[in-house]
């Protein structure tokens, strides 16, 4: 009996997961579905084949030969997005976590740092990241200041980490509250203090739940590494307009579009494929 | 003096006052079950007795610690202190060894080799060794109920609250669960419990207090409570259980 409900409940989830692929059910709606995609491309396709502008837009966006010779070039400076992403990703992570925490710290002592940490959030999910790169990177080499670094690489990290942050300490914050409670009194019932409840229990269930939307925002983050451009960074949008200065053709930003997508698709279908997979468990255990 | 000394005991919820005084002892190895109707406060007194929750009024003393005192080590209490909850509450994300090890290893400070070992010999005692490296949501509720048991006995704790422990399971279930405290008792545990099943309070409580509305109406043995209750609250209460059908 249980066990029938698991599986009406996992069909039903993959009807949705598969939904979201527009994908189908049976035989029947396979060829359906190929049908219908291949005639809405088709159709799309021949409105922009056969629109006045297309020769010149092909000539300028997409030019293989500029195609191949750019490419290499962008990929290389993409090394630059790759570390900047990596980088801005590990202190993102255990900055957001600790203001995370500091935010779900009960009792009255702690209001100055629930209030600091709110704040913190705040100020930092509402600047436009491209501003906080711009004052960042330009502001702060520009006092120079002994000891404090100057380089853009530097400063377009720490903007990156300080927007990012504020957006995953609240989804963090949403794992902690989706614990329940009852799985606290119990860890305090043991014995355990208030912190290692939280780091042996709490914590790990909040993160579980989280992973999702935490690629998500990481999605952001890739695409975003392209915003230090603006500071004269080279990397690959900036190599990318580069060479479009050089050859006054648009190919090298296809080129770039094309390397960003293939990062973050696969991890955009990781993201819905553990999204699909928790909300399966979800019903599993309900 | 007494093992448990409940004195004047409240506590309140906003303007809901749930405990109006409660005066309560118990003595070292004394079985004492806490009957009444849903909402007279049991969850409420056994929380406060584990400190989960602060009292707002009164004296709380076990084992000649006053909970209730100001400065209190609240963890170095609730080590001596087991309680077991309605819902179980594993940890969801760790199996039975590792939620019956937890608290040894954190808050005893025990190695990892004498908590598994203390874990396997309770495991093996309550007849759950097979179950070690499951998962609780692979578990029947009567055995997540004695594995929700062994975790809290693993800290060795002098005083066990149960709080309705059978409540959420299915009625075949109950029977495993409820042997494990007979064996509890008969094994000399002092034990404070929120029950619903009159047969069991019945047949193993030295003493049966009765709870209304935040205080204990009536208490004495279960002989007497259950064959000539003097308060007719009481009276009505049993009157209304047996006509459920639970006595
Ligand atoms: N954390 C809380 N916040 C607010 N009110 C609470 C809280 N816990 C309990 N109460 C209230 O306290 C009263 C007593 O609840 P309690 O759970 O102690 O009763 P009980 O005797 O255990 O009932 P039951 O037999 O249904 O378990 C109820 O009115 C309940 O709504
Ligand atoms: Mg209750």
């Amino acid at each position: 009996m249980a066990l029938r409900e698991h599986q009406r409940a996992g069909s039903r989830v993959g009807d949705r997961a598969s939904r979201i692929l527009g994908g189908p059910g049976g035989g029947r709606s396979l060829a359906i579905a190929t049908l219908s995609t291949a005639v809405v491309l088709t159709a799309l396709g021949l409105v922009v084949v056969t629109s006045p502008g297309w020769p010149e837009v092909r000539e300028s966006f997409f030019y293989g030969p500029e195609f191949r010779e750019s490419f290499p070039d962008i990929l290389e400076q993409f090394g630059t997005n790759v570390q900047l992403f990596l980088l801005a990703e590990a202190f993102i992570l255990v900055w957001a976590l600790v203001l995370a925490v500091l935010r779900s710290l009960p009792g009255p002592v702690f209001f100055p740092l629930r209030l600091l940490s709110a704040a913190y959030t705040d100020v930092f999910r509402g600047i436009p990241t491209i501003l906080l790169v711009f004052l960042l990177g330009f502001g702060v080499p520009g006092l120079q200041l002994s000891g404090v670094p100057s380089s853009q690489f530097f400063w377009a990290t720490v903007s990156l980490v300080l927007v990012y942050s504020a957006y995953v300490s609240e989804v963090y914050r949403s794992g902690i509250e989706s614990v329940h409670p009852s799985q606290e009194a119990a860890a305090r019932s043991l014995g355990l203090t208030q912190l290692q409840a939280l780091r042996h229990v709490v914590l790990p269930q909040a993160i579980r739940r989280v992973v999702p939307p935490l690629l998500n925002d990481f999605i952001g983050l890739q695409k975003d590494t392209a915003l230090v451009a603006l500071l004269g960074v080279v990397e690959a949008f900036r190599q990318s307009q580069i060479e479009v200065a050089g050859s006054f053709n648009y190919t090298p930003y296809v080129a770039t579009a094309v390397i960003f997508l293939a990062l973050t698709i696969p991890m955009t279908r990781l993201t819905d494929w553990l999204i699909a997979r928790n909300r399966r468990r979800e019903l599993a255990r309900a | 003096m007494s093992f448990v000394e409940l004195e004047g005991v409240h506590k309140s919820f906003g303007r809901n006052e749930v405990l109006r005084g409660i005066d309560l002892t118990v003595e070292e190895h004394e079985v004492v079950c806490l009957i009444g109707a849903s909402g007279s406060g049991k969850s409420t007194l056994l929380r406060c007795v584990n400190l989960l929750e602060p009292v707002d009024a009164g004296r709380i003393v076990v084992g000649g610690t006053e909970l209730t005192a100001p400065g209190v080590d609240v963890n170095r209490v609730r080590r001596e202190i087991g309680i077991v909850f309605q819902s179980y509450n594993l940890f969801p994300h760790m199996s039975v060894l590792r939620n019956v090890t937890l608290g040894p290893r954190k808050a005893l400070g025990l190695s990892r080799a004498e908590a598994e070992q203390r874990a396997d010999e309770l495991l093996a005692r309550f007849g759950l060794s097979d179950k070690r490296d499951a998962y609780p949501d692979s578990l029947s509720g009567g055995q997540q109920q004695r594995v929700a048991i062994v975790r809290a006995l693993a800290l060795r704790p002098k005083l066990m609250l149960l709080d309705e422990i059978t409540s959420a399971l299915d009625p075949e279930l109950v029977a495993e669960v409820l042997n494990v405290v007979r064996e509890l008792a008969a094994g000399g545990m002092t034990m404070l419990i929120a029950t619903h099943e009159m047969g069991f309070a019945r047949d193993s409580a030295n003493r049966v207090c009765f709870l209304d509305a935040g205080r204990i109406l009536e208490q004495g043995p279960p002989e007497r409570i259950f064959s000539s209750p003097t308060e007719p609250r009481t009276q009505q209460f049993l009157a209304r259980i047996v006509e459920a059908g639970r006595l």
